[in-house]
């Protein structure tokens, strides 16, 4: 019992990172913008928030860089997609790899160099408690945020004004245009805010989970949270979901090892990738004229149940995602 | 919409664009020196020594043009096969992954007929890679096609799929007698391995085949009907199948072309580079690609001036940990920065 809990519990801590970088991303791409270099921003940020916490000696500092780096890689896509016209799945592509190589070029002084990291921190009295101590309230500082950035996106997307601005971006940007809603300036904005979080995502590793700095540090996790994003439908909850579950087949994977030997854990990494596409595909069967048809024609007792399983599953992406911005 | 109309604006050669392309073109690259040097700067190197070497390195010995040119010989391949995808507007970006597949397929008749006379058994390798890269490419394109799945996202997932199953092959069915190791498979028989130049790494038939496969896509593309449609298709689907082009198909067969392609790429890295199934068989190279067909976009001629540079540049910069202390990735860097001053450069020139 006491194993599962700390290993339960090991999973929400491994899954942290993959929470800023994924909600950073739900966030610029539920205002209608893909931030493909994630996977180069996030190295990029890890690598800077390495160095500026170690040379500092502040890990503040080092987390603020971090935010900064990739929120300035976040500020270029959008110079060129937003304001020049270019495609954003080009311009993203385009620095995801140039990022990774400047992180591994910058970065050579700091490799494997040992450096400050983020300290554990039980909360006292929680920490006590049972189940909930040992799972929730027994790690540090940064993973205890990313338990409450969760809650805090949902909350922005679904619950302010701002959040329904925010989500027109991403559906109906030309209605929201028509209201006097600031497209283009506020893409700019969520943009740079959903890169700051990828930087946070970036720097979890370097400062805290994968302590140090190497080449490819973070390898692929950039890519794994775009596919996370798609596999949780631009849901935070999904997309949560989506992260633990893809951590706690990581910690399954490296645990059967020995049960399998035939299989070599890194092909688990393919996992979330697979369900990406699965899920893509059946999102548009689901929501075929065809499947329309189908469902039709069941019984009226199945058929409330299945709607509701087909409009759970079936969550489209936001209208405008990846289009650029034509005024009126 | 669903969650496949999400692709993005087809990359078309907007009008502007063609005006003062010389200019704009020239503004790319100085802007892209610039920001190396200020990068290379940074970490202390002195940026004319980096770039003498970046530049002219590949030139140094007959061992750095050879490895240059087997370098060139797949990355042509590649980006002659994007340039297709690239024309029907399509975002490619599985093509590492048809490469790898391209690996595996020609590692197949190799495992299968070791007897066969090594000839024979090179076609083989070229026809399995081939076939191997265009089945992978036609599994995205049914995504794209028959399941309407953005080919984007389709190609980033089969890339991580094809190397979960190099790396599965490598470490299970085909892992070497006695202890599996990450490292590759056992190596071929020397036998097998394409006649190179004496003493060299430079196995001729690479090049021959990549050059002759560029020149077939050039004339597809430039000078059939069936390119012009491609063409048509990137441009506007809608419209193109209001003139009666069959446009789901056109998109499927350039994808199924430039995965054959890549795995002809697969192919050289097996029999004429590596001499075995490695787990990173693609080495980056269809990342690469795709970087050399965002500059050149959909015109197959530019393709062997900017993919030897890019390879010249990949191979001079070996150099520069031992010459100047300093990590490789700076080629990296250069051509990342050349293609983001160049999509600059592109916006630039078309703002009114």
């Amino acid at each position: 019992m006491e194993q599962i809990l700390i290993d339960l519990a090991a999973v929400l801590a491994a899954a942290s990172p993959l929470i800023f970088a994924t909600m950073g991303e739900t966030i610029s791409e539920r205002a209608g913008v893909v931030n493909l270099s994630l996977d180069g921003s996030m190295l990029l940020a890890a690598m800077v928030g390495f160095a500026v916490a170690k040379l500092s000696g502040s890990l503040a500092l080092g987390f603020a860089a971090a935010a900064l780096a990739s929120a300035l890689v976040a500020l270029v896509l959008g110079v060129l997609s937003l304001s020049l016209g270019q495609s954003q799945t080009a311009v993203g592509f385009v620095l995801a790899l140039l990022c990774t190589d400047l992180s591994s070029f910058l970065g050579a002084p700091y490799v494997r160099v040992p450096g400050p990291a983020v300290p554990h921190a039980p909360v006292p009295g929680l920490a006590d408690l049972p189940l909930l101590g040992p799972l929730l309230f027994n790690h540090d500082l940064l993973i205890y945020a990313s338990f409450l950035l969760l809650p805090a996106v949902w909350w922005f997307l679904y619950r302010t004004r701002a959040g329904l601005v925010l989500r027109a971006l991403g559906e109906r940007p030309q209605t929201a245009y028509a209201r006097g809603v600031p497209v283009v300036q506020l893409r700019y904005l969520y943009l740079v805010l959903g890169g700051a979080l990828v930087g946070i995502a970036g720097a979890a590793y370097s400062l805290d989970l994968k302590q140090g700095w190497s080449y490819r540090h973070t390898f692929g996790t950039g890519w794994i949270a775009l596919a996370i994003v798609i596999f949780g439908g631009w849901q935070p909850w999904r997309v949560a979901i989506g992260c633990y579950l893809f951590a706690a087949l990581q910690a399954i994977a490296s645990r059967s090892q020995g049960v399998l030997p035939s299989v070599p854990t890194q092909v688990f990494q393919v996992a979330p990738f697979v369900l990406m596409i699965v899920v893509l595909a059946l999102v548009n069967l689901l929501s075929s004229p065809g499947a329309a048809r189908r469902l039709a024609a069941l019984p009226p007792t199945l058929r409330r149940p299945a709607e509701r399983v087909v409009a759970w599953l079936a969550t489209p992406a936001p209208a405008a995602l990846g289009q650029p911005f034509q005024r009126p | 919409m669903t969650a496949s109309d999400q692709t993005a604006p087809a990359p078309q050669a907007p009008r502007a664009a063609r005006r003062s392309p010389l200019i704009f073109g020239a503004l790319g690259l100085v802007g892209a020196l610039l920001f190396t040097s200020a990068v290379l700067l940074s970490s202390g190197v002195p940026p004319l020594e980096a770039y003498r070497l970046i530049f002219l390195g590949a030139f140094s010995t007959p061992t750095r043009i050879s490895d240059m040119i087997m370098l060139a010989a797949p990355l042509l391949l590649c980006s002659a096969g994007l340039t297709l995808t690239f024309a029907a507007g399509l975002y490619n970006l599985g093509v590492e992954g048809q490469m790898i597949l391209g690996a595996v397929g020609a590692m197949i008749p190799l495992r299968l007929f070791p007897d066969l006379p090594p000839p024979l058994l090179w076609a083989l390798a070229f026809a399995g890679g081939a076939a191997g890269g265009a089945a992978w490419a036609t599994l995205a394109a049914w995504l794209r096609v028959g399941l309407r799945v953005n080919e984007i996202f389709a190609g980033l997932g089969l890339n991580f799929l094809a190397s979960g199953i190099a790396l599965y092959l490598v470490l299970g069915p085909w892992r070497r007698v006695g202890q599996a190791s990450s490292s590759g498979t056992e190596p071929l028989p020397k036998d097998l391995w394409l006649p190179t130049l004496d003493r060299l790494r430079l196995a001729p038939a690479a090049p021959i085949v990549a050059l002759v496969a560029l020149a077939i896509i050039w004339a597809a593309v430039t000078r059939t009907r069936w390119g012009l449609e491609l063409r048509a298709v990137g441009l506007n689907p809608q419209a193109a199948g209001r003139m009666g082009v069959p446009a789901a198909r056109r998109l499927a067969e350039s994808l199924a072309a430039c995965g054959a392609l890549a795995g002809l790429a697969g192919a050289i890295q097996i029999i004429g580079v590596f001499h075995q199934l490695i787990p990173s068989i693609s080495s980056g190279i269809g990342l690469l690609a795709l970087l050399v067909v965002l500059l050149v976009r959909a015109s197959p001629a530019w393709v062997l001036p900017i993919a030897a540079a890019f390879a010249v540049f990949t191979v001079g910069s070996v150099q520069l940990p031992l010459a100047l202390g300093t990590d490789s990735s700076i080629a990296g860097v250069l051509q990342g920065a050349l293609v983001l001053f160049a999509l600059l450069a592109r916006g630039l020139s078309a703002r009114k």
